[in-house]
């Protein structure tokens, strides 16, 4: 039996700050600018993109304790730029990623809930819960919570959020359409009073942001313990995950899908969008050129010692990058990355690079492009559009966060190129049909 | 005051000290203005109020106006007419925005104007508020500025959840010379969540992205700073995520009333709203502001002193003041404010203006009593009344709001000097 085909949800992920993102392209522009947020937000738009996405880091990168030179860095708040975002565009939703666990929710709620007033139903958030000491040291809170906590903290906070949310009702403010519309401006049993005691918030009082358009602001979550699972299944409207290849991808939506009934959810009601990187080119052997090519960029030869001094633990700047790799094995008596999730067993992962640099006779830096992230999407636009397609009704992915290689320009291509092909194949919209975020979605 | 003195980067000139220069006007916007019942005469106020558009047309017309900033109200409780607590009231505005995202919501929709939200010291992250502050200086050229404000009440408190405080009574503010050591305390953790946005705002120096291929770096890594702040109530490592901003600081103005806030001021800020009731009260309050400043040692540049007042104009002798009678008889009780209630017509209170000047005033922020009428009554009666007289701009002479206020850009208090030969 047929069913009809998936409509594909797209979103623009603004480059972040890793080696994913090429900075020494003549093409690459400021980080910071809002010249550069406000093109790749109106490309998107364009393209008639869901939603715009920003990541959030808030403590910069270290490596053996200094900090990462090599990849771009720097950003700004996400949910200020994503306010003047509201006023150069008309219908794109806006996502921005804000930590659960170095945030208090009425704050957050009041910030995410003007955004939602200011954009016309646009506001999105992704909760994420990373959490360590090495980021605490530029909090009140300081400290550490381990994963458990985090997650019990991250669903309080948005269960908290949403009762927020949810105390003003819509016709809290009386509609006032004579010019003298009574002597109301709010009716005061249209608020009520939040009282929440748990294990992390205990609060009382009243919220004082007016019930927004789309009364709750879209969640995305993107953790991928079972608990972060978990948690996106019970919460969550989106899943951002790392899963972008059909086998894992499937795997991914079937198990988060799989876990909505235990909430009375339908699968409709969470989105799965994968991170997603791609390359283009008029052919086949073109589009595999540039997928080098932009490798190379990402993997510097200075990137790739980095890279490997992660693994091996040592200073391994007298290695020759476009040599073998070392036979010596990794010093594990220190951890050697801040703000960055570690590695798993590295001697064992030493082994297994070294083995497979033998068999492919590849230098230090072939060796890391191989190893770390190829572009999900590689081909003609044709291709590209046929292969997303594919991931979606596959059930491998409800659509991707595309995330570009270049700032600003990154996705220019892709909307004048593949976007017209998947509109062409009738899986993608080619106007919005409402005006918010959630009717983007389908929610 | 951390701020260094360096004019390096100045691009604006420095402000004479003439008596004659020209005043710096800002607008104080909240809700449908000060009078608690102005929004009955603004049309659809209860939908227009939380629409961008009604904000993004006052900005625009401050900015017709040639103003030089405007601020954004802020607080986590619902407005009250209760010192600490709520009252039910459903006859006055109640609800609000968060201040700086309303402030960066109107940044691209204009190119002048400075931008100055309030944000809470007491019950956010200085991390998170610095940042904010810094991308609202990002994304709108160097427009931003930051009004930092305490919250001693339970009311707010209660919301937020992380510290409780006790209900500040009327006792409690009764002589603002003499607070509560709680309240003082707040005070100085205030003081010191500015120091940490400041050090923020430095911890990148202007010169830290390099983008050098042949290295392979990105950043100089030696120009960016931890910031190492220890506090009683929070300690911050640093460096910002966020590079330095277009004006390096963006403007600190505080709100103050005695001699705690002055200090407070004395140590943090660039500028200072205060709220004399008269031509004496004007110099008094200079006096103490300048006692305050010796207090706390303040380096570099003295405070700019700018006056509040909450202003009703309009062009017929008598009718601001009918007017303000006609709003507080709707509201059931006269207005009241901290600040000086001015009624009448705009030539007059320019005389006002600049009698305070004489005194030693160098700006004001006027609270419009009623929006827009009275924003109108600012920018197309009282604008061109002092304009006539010589004392305020008839074009934007800056970009920036540091090169509206006359404030030199200053160089990263972490860089260190070049060394040039002489
Ligand atoms: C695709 C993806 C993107 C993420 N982006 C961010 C981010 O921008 N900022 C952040 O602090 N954490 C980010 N995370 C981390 C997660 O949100 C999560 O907090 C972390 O993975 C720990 O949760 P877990 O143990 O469930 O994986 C991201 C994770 C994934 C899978």
């Amino acid at each position: 039996m047929s069913r009809p085909r998936k409509q594909v949800h797209l979103a623009a992920h603004f480059p972040g700050v890793n080696n994913t993102t090429v900075w020494a392209d003549p093409r690459s522009k400021s980080q910071i600018d809002f010249s550069s947020f406000r093109h790749l937000a109106e490309t998107a738009e364009r393209g008639r993109f869901d939603f715009f996405f920003l990541a959030e880091g808030l403590r910069l990168r270290e490596l053996k304790g200094r900090i990462h030179d090599l990849d771009v860095v720097g950003r700004p708040e996400a949910l200020t730029v994503l306010a003047a975002l509201a006023a150069v565009t008309d219908r794109l939703g806006l996502a921005g990623t804000v930590n659960a666990t170095f945030n208090e929710p009425y704050e957050l709620a009041r910030r995410l809930a003007t955004l939602d007033h200011l954009s016309a139903g646009r506001a999105a958030w992704n909760v994420v819960t990373t959490s360590d000491a090495f980021t605490g040291e530029n909090f009140r809170r300081g400290g550490f919570l381990d994963r458990a906590d985090r997650y019990t903290r991250a669903e309080e906070f948005v269960r908290l959020a949403r009762e927020l949310w949810d105390s003003w009702d819509a016709d809290a403010l009386p509609p006032g359409g004579e010019p003298d519309g009574g002597d109301l401006f709010v009716r005061p049993e249209g608020i009520r009073p939040v009282r929440f005691e748990g294990r992390h918030f205990s609060t009382s009082g009243v919220f004082n942001v007016p019930r927004s358009p789309q009364g709750r602001p879209v969640i995305i979550q993107a953790g991928d313990s079972d608990e972060g699972r978990e948690f996106a299944a019970k919460t969550a409207d989106v899943i951002f995950s790392r899963h972008g290849t059909l086998d894992s991808g499937k795997a991914f939506y079937a198990d988060v899908k799989g876990r909505l009934a235990r909430y009375g959810r339908e699968p409709y009601q969470l989105k799965i969008m994968p991170a997603a990187t791609f390359a283009l080119g008029d052919t086949e052997e073109d589009a595999a050129e540039n997928a080098t090519h932009i490798r190379r960029q990402q993997v510097s030869p200075q990137t790739a010692i980095a890279f490997l001094e992660q693994v091996w633990g040592r200073d391994m700047s007298a290695y020759d990058p476009e040599g073998p790799l070392p036979d010596v094995d990794p010093d594990l008596s220190e951890g050697v990355w801040g703000g960055r999730v570690p590695l798993g067993d590295r001697v064992e992962l030493a082994a297994k690079w070294r083995a497979l640099a033998e068999e492919k006779k590849l230098s230090i830096r072939e060796l890391v492009i191989e190893v770390t992230g190829r572009q999900s999407f590689i081909g003609t636009p044709e291709t590209v559009a046929a292969r997303i397609d594919e991931f979606v009704q596959a059930d491998a992915a409800d659509g991707f966060i595309l995330v570009p290689h270049l700032t600003p320009g990154g996705l220019d291509d892709f909307v004048d190129r593949v976007v017209p092909l998947l509109q062409e194949r009738g899986v993608f919209r080619t106007e919005y049909a409402g005006t918010t975020l959630r009717d983007h979605l389908g929610l | 005051m951390p701020e260094s003195s360096s004019t390096e980067h100045a691009q604006e000139k420095a402000p004479d000290k003439a008596p004659e220069k020209e005043l710096h006007i800002a607008v104080a916007l909240d809700g449908a203005g000060w009078h608690p019942a102005a929004w009955r005469d603004l049309p659809d106020a209860r939908t227009e109020l939380f629409k961008a558009r009604y904000w993004a047309g006052l900005v625009a017309e401050a900015e017709r106006g040639l103003l030089d900033f405007v601020t954004f109200e802020d607080a986590f409780r619902l407005q009250s007419t209760l010192l600490d607590g709520l009252d039910g009231r459903g006859d006055q505005v109640r609800g609000r925005f968060d201040a700086v995202l309303l402030a960066a919501r109107l940044a691209p929709l204009t190119s002048r104007i400075g931008l100055v939200p309030t944000a809470v010291t007491t019950h956010t992250e200085p991390f998170h508020v610095a940042i904010g502050i810094a991308s609202l200086d990002h994304v709108s050229g160097g427009r931003a500025g930051w009004r930092p404000q305490v919250s001693a009440r339970s009311t707010d408190a209660a919301n937020i959840g992380r510290r409780d405080l006790p209900e500040l009574t009327l006792e409690d503010v009764a002589d603002l010379a003499n607070l509560p050591q709680r309240v003082e305390d707040l005070f100085d953790e205030a003081a010191d969540a500015v120091e940490v946005a400041r050090r923020l705002w430095d911890s990148w120096e202007d010169d830290a992205e390099i983008r050098d291929v042949a290295t392979g770096r990105f950043i100089d890594r030696d120009k960016l700073h931890y910031i190492d702040f220890t506090g009683p109530t929070f300690s911050v490592k640093g460096p910002s995520i966020t590079p330095r901003s277009p004006q390096g600081q963006p403007v600190v103005a505080a709100l103050a009333h005695d001699v705690v806030p002055y200090r407070l001021a004395a140590r943090a800020a660039d500028v200072v709203f205060v709220t004399p009731h008269g031509t004496e009260h004007v110099r008094s309050i200079i006096t103490a502001v300048r006692e305050a400043e010796a207090y706390v040692g303040r380096e570099g540049r003295p405070l700019q002193v700018f006056a509040d007042l909450v202003v009703f104009l309009d062009d017929e002798p008598g009718a601001a003041a009918a007017r303000k009678t006609r709003l507080d008889e709707l509201d059931g009780a006269e207005l009241f404010s901290d600040a000086l209630v001015f009624t009448g017509t705009p030539e007059e209170l320019a005389d006002l203006l600049l009698e305070w000047r004489a005194a030693g005033i160098e700006g004001y922020r006027l609270r419009p009593g009623a929006l827009p009428y009275d924003l109108e009554g600012i920018t197309r009666g009282l604008a061109p009344a002092l304009r006539s007289r010589g004392a305020f701009r008839s074009a934007y002479e800056a970009n920036t709001l540091r090169g509206l206020l006359g404030l030199p850009r200053p160089a990263s208090r972490y860089a260190t000097p070049e060394v040039v030969a002489s």
